[in-house]
């Protein structure tokens, strides 16, 4: 059995290892709040421009529409763009958003399609450039302070410029939705040619200022930013909720852990002494 | 004024404002509007420039730097790629914007980035003269 002195040692280690987890949890919990309400701000925006699409749509699904609504008319090269944070220590956090990101690669491989991996985030690289060192092409990191245009601006410049020069027919976006501080789901969605959700009820008949095409000209690429930005905040938000439970978590399971050496190392300094007392006494006895 | 028109102006970081508005007057690409309760529908680009929301007589002034508006008959929502109450503006920002497009037009590869980017200049400019 370990000795005591061992077993204090091992309490300081575990008790400042609690400190570290206490503290980073404290740090998450305050971040949690300003990436919260940062993606719940980006939310009108993004809807906004979906409604303004959609009813565009509308009007628009011909042969003159623009490619990147209509879709190449092919679906062999596929672009998947894997978003995750930049920093571990969030559970089980990253790896679900790359599982879900290597289910929808697996599937498209399997399916004899051609596949490129962008990744957003340093955990998406290191975990996907390893499994698909062929497909990978480039990867860009979150950065400290909170997502905004001027970070995802030439993301989603090297996207289109790659999709106008006809290097994909296909692009699709891998990252977490923010549901709750306890529910973060990985969610795979469709950039390009751009998705649109079943319009309720019959679209208005809209005037154009200037006309439709500059106006879809402008707000494509335009949506796509948009749609990588709220990916990119949503992770965030995501990300604070995930390290603010794991470090609760380990928190807890140190105390625990604390809780049961101090009892361990009381028992045996007890019995220590007690042997002690026993061979003096017998010593004492036998004279 | 008897009817109001529903107004949101959204940037892409916040919902600025959502409120029943009498009339509200924005850039439109081809010269400033003054939308009111039933407007035809319209989908139009906007240029850098002001929003003027009139609320029961009270005016409210909004920088954008381009963006959309959609409007309905009981709606019209703009979306900004950047938009400042004009209460939390100053030149010195007006002034940062300027000299950022003026980089982005020297540095632009395409004539149509360009284009772009000569066009919110003079935008912006025509916006500082007025300030």
């Amino acid at each position: 059995m370990a000795s005591v002195k061992e077993m204090r040692t091992r309490i300081g280690s575990v008790k400042s290892t609690q400190k570290i987890t206490k503290a980073l949890q404290m740090v998450a919990a305050a971040k949690l709040r300003r990436a919260q309400h940062a993606a719940e701000a980006a939310r009108p925006y993004a809807r906004g421009m979906a409604n303004v699409i959609a009813n565009l749509a509308v009007g628009v699904s011909g042969p003159s529409a623009p490619l990147l609504l209509a879709g190449t008319g092919s679906d062999k090269r596929h672009l998947v763009i894997v978003a995750t944070s930049d920093r571990g220590l969030a559970g089980g956090f990253n790896s679900s958003i790359v599982r879900a990101a290597r289910e929808k690669i697996a599937a498209l491989i399997a399916d004899g399609k051609d596949v490129k991996i962008i990744t957003i985030g340093r955990k998406a690289r290191d975990q996907l450039k390893r499994a698909y060192s062929t497909r990978y092409i480039e990867s860009y990191e979150v950065g400290l302070k909170a997502p905004g245009f001027s970070v995802v601006k030439p993301i989603a410049q090297r996207v289109l410029d790659a999709y106008t020069n006809g290097e994909f027919d296909v692009v699709t976006l891998v990252y977490s939705s923010f549901k709750s501080v306890v529910t973060q789901t990985p969610r795979v969605q469709q950039l390009i040619p751009a998705q649109m959700e079943a319009g309720g009820g019959p679209a208005p008949f809209y005037d154009y200022e200037p006309d439709e095409d500059t106006i879809l000209q402008a707000l494509l690429p335009q949506n796509i930013s948009v749609q990588i930005l709220t990916a990119m905040l949503e992770n965030q938000a995501g990300f604070f909720a995930a390290q603010m439970t794991a470090m609760d978590n380990a928190t807890r399971n140190a105390g625990e852990m604390i809780k049961a050496l101090t009892i361990q190392m009381n028992r045996t300094r007890q019995a220590q002494i007690t042997k002690e007392l026993i061979e003096i006494i017998s010593g004492a006895s036998a004279v | 004024m008897a009817e109001k028109i529903a107004f949101d102006l959204v940037s892409p970081m916040r919902l600025l404002l959502s409120a029943q508005a009498d009339m509200v007057t924005v850039p439109g690409t081809e010269g400033y509007m003054g939308v009111m309760a039933g407007h035809s529908p319209l989908v139009s680009t906007l240029r850098a420039g002001m929003i003027d929301v009139q609320i029961d007589g009270k005016d409210d002034r909004y920088f954008i730097r381009g963006g959309f508006a959609e409007i309905s008959p009981t709606k019209i929502t703009v979306l900004a790629e950047e938009a400042i109450p004009m209460t939390e503006m100053d030149l010195a920002v007006l002034d940062q914007r300027i000299s950022d497009a003026q980089e982005d037009e020297i540095a632009a590869k395409s004539d149509t980035d360009r284009q772009k980017a000569a066009q919110l200049v003079d935008d912006l400019k025509l916006v500082r003269a007025a300030f």
